[in-house]
């Protein structure tokens, strides 16, 4: 099997600060791969290049075998570029797709700091999710034209909300759910857009022990039942030794480490990046 | 050439005017993040007070009355208008400021009972002059220079006193600057003042060189001043003062062109045609600074 | 099922009122002596005309503004250009040459009011044919017009931030104004001068051969055209691109990543806001029997904003709701604040020309500050709720 995902030195850079430098990834198709660091390493940076809201400084990254986002340094970007590899995709076309464009295409994600439309149920928070892939024009669902579809949709939403035992919610603001259910009704609401790999940003933030143990468990379940990719960035060790097929860490934006997770526990320099150095 | 000249006079000492307003902008939108559509109707409120003022006192007297009574008037609309909405979206701020100009523009047509309003001659200030052959109004020489003083006033004041320095931490960063014990609410309070007391000497100056007032006469000066803000790039001082003169200058070559091409009555649209120019190619104006969103 | 039952009530609730409507205004040819208030020419039937014209308005802004989270102010500039597109269309060629003659003339010799009487007769039943499909088309062509000049400012607009895209949109009202009253192009605009001899509301009323009313519809027309138009506006926000221009109103960031493109969606709700506006700005020159750019300034937006909050951003019947209170206090409750009054032998202070003014624009602060909800918050009224509220209890028990 291929890589759903391959990241190749791919630099972001906010003018002198250079968030995520040369960074090189592989996300086998089918595995459950983490993203750890200590806070501000550039984790959800990274993301937020995969996703479409920023466009990396420089580096190439591939979905499903195909090029998705490529960019090169210019001009004044290219002056005061740090990073490595700048002329590396110099010659090769920017592809900058927007981020519903790359959920178009089959990534989903979810959000560090739980982003739930506010004034919308739980059920129409999953619903808006199918709106992509509805069959439908402005026309055809302004005057019902095609009620079938519009049924599909809230079926499968419905189903989503069963499976993720969220359906007593449904009528409730999303907002006035508890922490764990947030996130939970943030991962189906992810779901609903049929993707092929899907981005968990720090997923057992703010839960309680035993939810974040059952976490693992979901985690693998949603994977083989919709035949997921998983990337994921964490905190909670446990969860991500757990978890993990296979574990990139990264501080100050470059990668210090890779390996299966028993590597990773043992090695050095991610030792010292968590702890700090000791001399 | 007597012409152009006479044009450009009157170019400048229109932008001068503008200035003084559009510092007021400036300064608000650079702290609150807010245009303050009622600015323009303080501006209008500042000239109907000279109107009535003039005709029983001395104008020695008047003009001090004028621009310390539109400071209270910034003041309040402040306090009463914006401050009970401080953390609310800003489009309900922005949606206050709306009905405050409402507010002052119906209340300015009961007062006058919407008839237009004769500003006074103000001695010396409408005098006539000769420059280089053309005969112009003592206002026209006067506003640039008058301008420059109280952008350098008011730039020593920014950069040298305490307060200054507040003003320009709380324009960085609003939550911190609260954090770092700075007084928000002064701070806030003190850019409406000066906004208000430099919108009052404009509108001295504007409506000297105009036949009236009506209750809707603030409110283009008002944005164009906006306009010019954005154009030098919102939250810098220098920017909408060039800005100000930029706009002045072109909007009164457009009106002095023949009259046979009928174009004046663009003078007003071409300053939005510029803004939306501006918005489009240099968001961040001419001396602004770009800003990111953290996601 | 739920959402079936009351999209009936609904239906069966709007029919009733537009019944309601044409019987209130017919009243006089059943019932004579009929109090003052219900005659043709009571202020009633102003307020009821010009707030069904604005509470289309209102509720195309709340479209934009209250469901999409786009803080637009341009409608009055997309009313003008629905106001001269209809007025243009629709002025018969005979009456050209009188509306034109500053400017010797219209550029164009044609008036879809003639068209259709050419193929359908100019009196009779084929004339009101010819007039009701002159209108109708006129109408559809003004938002048309209205819609498109949205979709090209719309590129470089929509990128905008909040306050930004605020001011560029009242730019771009201020320039079309500017261009509408300019002389050159006074053969199609008729200049600064007004537009008028086109079809109006009263064109409606049904008469004899002696031109004696029979029916009259002057009320009910401008009633059935907006609330087709408000039907359409509520059909598309309980839609899925209706829930998406939710979900980028609540978190830009969240849907662009959940798959909804902010751009399509962005663009889509101004257009369509737009059209209804440019809708509204023909039946506002349909109401006032004239087409003047210098009616349509930011003023007038700023009034359709303010009506928005009042009603609730975000409540389509906040919206209608508050039109008609805000209509009917301005046009006739609050009428007499604006003259001298007396109770007994003591004249009342204050009142006098533009007090009324002042009073609304008080009240108008109070709840921008005080009850920043509006009427409605973000709720909307349901029919059904209201027929259970005020029903016997036994059925409440079901």
């Amino acid at each position: 099997m291929g890589n759903a995902l391959h990241l190749e030195n791919v630099t972001m850079q906010f003018g002198g600060v250079v968030s995520v430098n040369d960074l090189s990834i592989d996300v086998p198709e089918h595995k459950i791969i983490a993203l750890i660091g200590p806070n501000g390493a550039g984790k959800t940076t990274a993301f937020n290049c995969i996703t479409g809201v920023y466009q990396p400084t420089n580096g190439l990254i591939e979905f499903m075998g195909r090029p998705m986002v490529r960019n090169h340094p210019t001009g004044k970007a290219l002056k005061t570029y740090k990073g490595e590899n700048a002329g590396k995709f110099a010659n090769d076309p920017v592809l900058a797709p927007a981020p519903d464009e790359i959920t178009g295409l089959g990534i989903a994600r979810t959000f560090q700091n739980i982003r739930l439309w506010k004034s919308m149920t739980v059920f129409e928070n999953v619903l808006v999710a199918k709106h992509q892939r509805a069959k439908q024009n402005v026309f055809s669902a302004t005057f019902r034209g095609n009620l079938a579809e519009e049924k599909r949709m809230r079926d499968e939403t419905m189903d989503l909300l069963v499976e993720q035992g969220l359906d007593a919610y449904k009528d409730e603001l999303a907002v006035s759910l508890p922490y764990g259910l947030q996130r939970r009704l943030e991962i189906a609401r992810a779901l609903a857009t049929s993707p092929k790999l899907l981005l968990l940003d720090e997923p057992a933030a703010g839960m309680n022990p035993q939810e974040t143990a059952e976490l693992a468990d979901f985690v693998r379940q949603i994977r083989e039942k919709y035949d997921l990719t998983v990337f994921l960035i964490e905190h909670h060790m446990d969860l991500v030794m757990n978890v993990s097929d296979y574990i990139y860490v990264i501080d100050f934006g470059s990668e210090i480490a890779r390996g299966i997770p028993e590597e990773v526990q043992n090695n050095r320099r991610v030792i010292e990046a968590y702890l700090g150095v000791s001399d | 050439m007597e012409y152009v000249i006479s044009v450009l006079l009157s170019g400048i000492s229109v932008g001068g005017q503008y200035a003084l307003i559009a510092i007021g902008y400036t300064l608000v939108y650079g702290i609150l993040r807010l245009i303050n559509f009622a600015h323009g109707d303080v501006f209008m409120v500042a000239g109907l007070m000279g109107i009535y003022f003039t005709a029983t006192l001395p104008v020695t007297a008047s003009v001090p009355l004028v621009i310390f009574l539109t400071v209270v008037l910034g003041f309040t609309i402040e306090r009463a208008a914006y401050k009970p909405l401080r953390g609310a979206p800003r489009m309900s701020v922005m949606i206050s400021a709306i009905g405050v100009s409402y507010l002052l523009q119906n209340t300015a047509t009961y007062v006058t009972g919407g008839q237009p309003m004769t500003y006074p001659v103000i001695p010396f200030l409408s005098d006539t002059v000769n420059v280089a052959g053309t005969q112009t109004k003592w206002v026209v020489i006067i506003t640039p220079f008058l301008v420059l003083i109280l952008v350098f006033a008011l730039s020593l004041l920014i950069g040298r006193t305490k307060v200054g320095m507040a003003m320009r931490a709380v324009s960085k960063d609003f939550e911190t600057s609260r954090l770092m014990g700075i007084k928000i609410n002064s701070v806030i309070s003190v850019t409406f003042i000066i906004g208000s007391a430099l919108a009052a000497v404009g509108s001295v100056l504007f409506f000297t060189n105009y036949p009236a007032i009506t209750p809707t006469a603030g409110a283009m000066p008002g944005l164009k001043a906006f306009v010019a803000a954005v154009f030098g790039g919102i939250g810098s001082i220098p920017g909408a003062v060039i800005g100000a003169f930029l706009i002045g200058i072109c909007e009164t070559i457009i009106k002095g062109l023949p009259s046979s091409w009928d174009v004046s009555v663009f003078s007003d649209a071409f300053t939005f045609a510029l803004l939306i120019i501006i918005l489009i190619f240099k968001p961040q104006g001419l001396f602004g600074e770009a800003a990111t969103d953290k996601v | 099922m739920v959402q079936k039952k009351r999209s009936y009530t609904a239906l069966i609730g709007i029919t009733v009122l537009l019944l309601f409507v044409i019987l209130l205004e017919n009243l006089g040819n059943f019932i004579p002596g009929l109090p003052q208030v219900l005659t043709p020419t009571s202020p009633l039937f102003t307020v009821l005309k010009k707030a069904a014209v604005y509470s289309l308005v209102a509720v195309s802004m709340n479209l934009l503004n209250g469901f999409t989270g786009l803080f637009s102010l341009g409608q009055a500039g997309f009313m003008l250009l629905g106001a001269y597109t209809y007025a243009i269309l629709t002025v018969p060629t005979a009456q050209k040459e009188q509306v034109y003659y500053l400017f010797e003339g219209c550029a164009f010799d044609f008036s879809l009011v003639d068209m259709f009487e050419g193929i359908f007769g100019n009196h009779g039943a084929g004339g009101a044919i010819a007039m009701i499909l002159a209108c109708l088309l006129a109408l559809i062509l003004a938002g048309c017009v209205a819609g498109f000049f949205a979709y090209l400012i719309g590129f470089p607009v929509l990128r905008l931030k909040s306050d930004y895209l605020a001011i560029a949109t009242l730019g771009f009202a201020e320039i079309l104004r500017a261009i509408f009253q300019w002389q050159k192009l006074g053969k199609v605009t008729n200049g600064a001068n007004m537009i008028k001899g086109f079809p109006t509301f009263t064109n409606f009323n049904i008469t004899d051969s002696s031109g004696a009313v029979i029916l009259r519809l002057s009320t009910f027309v401008p009633f059935l055209i907006s609330s087709l138009c408000i039907v359409v506006i509520v059909l598309l926000i309980n839609s899925s691109y209706g829930r998406a221009f939710k979900s980028i109103r609540d978190d830009e960031v969240a849907a662009e990543a959940m798959g909804i493109s902010l751009f399509k969606h962005k663009m889509l709700s101004f257009v369509i806001s737009s059209f209804f506006a440019g809708v509204g700005g023909a039946l506002f020159a349909m109401y006032v029997a004239n087409a003047q750019a210098k009616a349509f300034t930011s003023v007038m937006t700023y009034e359709i904003l303010l009506i928005v909050v009042i009603g609730g951003i975000g409540s389509v019947s906040g919206s209608v709701l508050a039109t008609f209170l805000y209509v009917a206090c301005s046009e006739w409750w609050l009428r007499f604040l604006d003259s001298e009054q007396y109770i007994g032998n003591i004249k009342v202070p204050l009142l006098r020309n533009g007090f009324r003014m002042v009073v609304f624009s008080v009240v108008i602060m109070v709840i921008v500050l005080f009850f920043s909800q509006g009427i409605m918050g973000n709720r909307e009224i349901s029919l059904g709720a209201l027929i259970r509220k005020f029903s016997p209890k036994k059925e409440r028990k079901q």
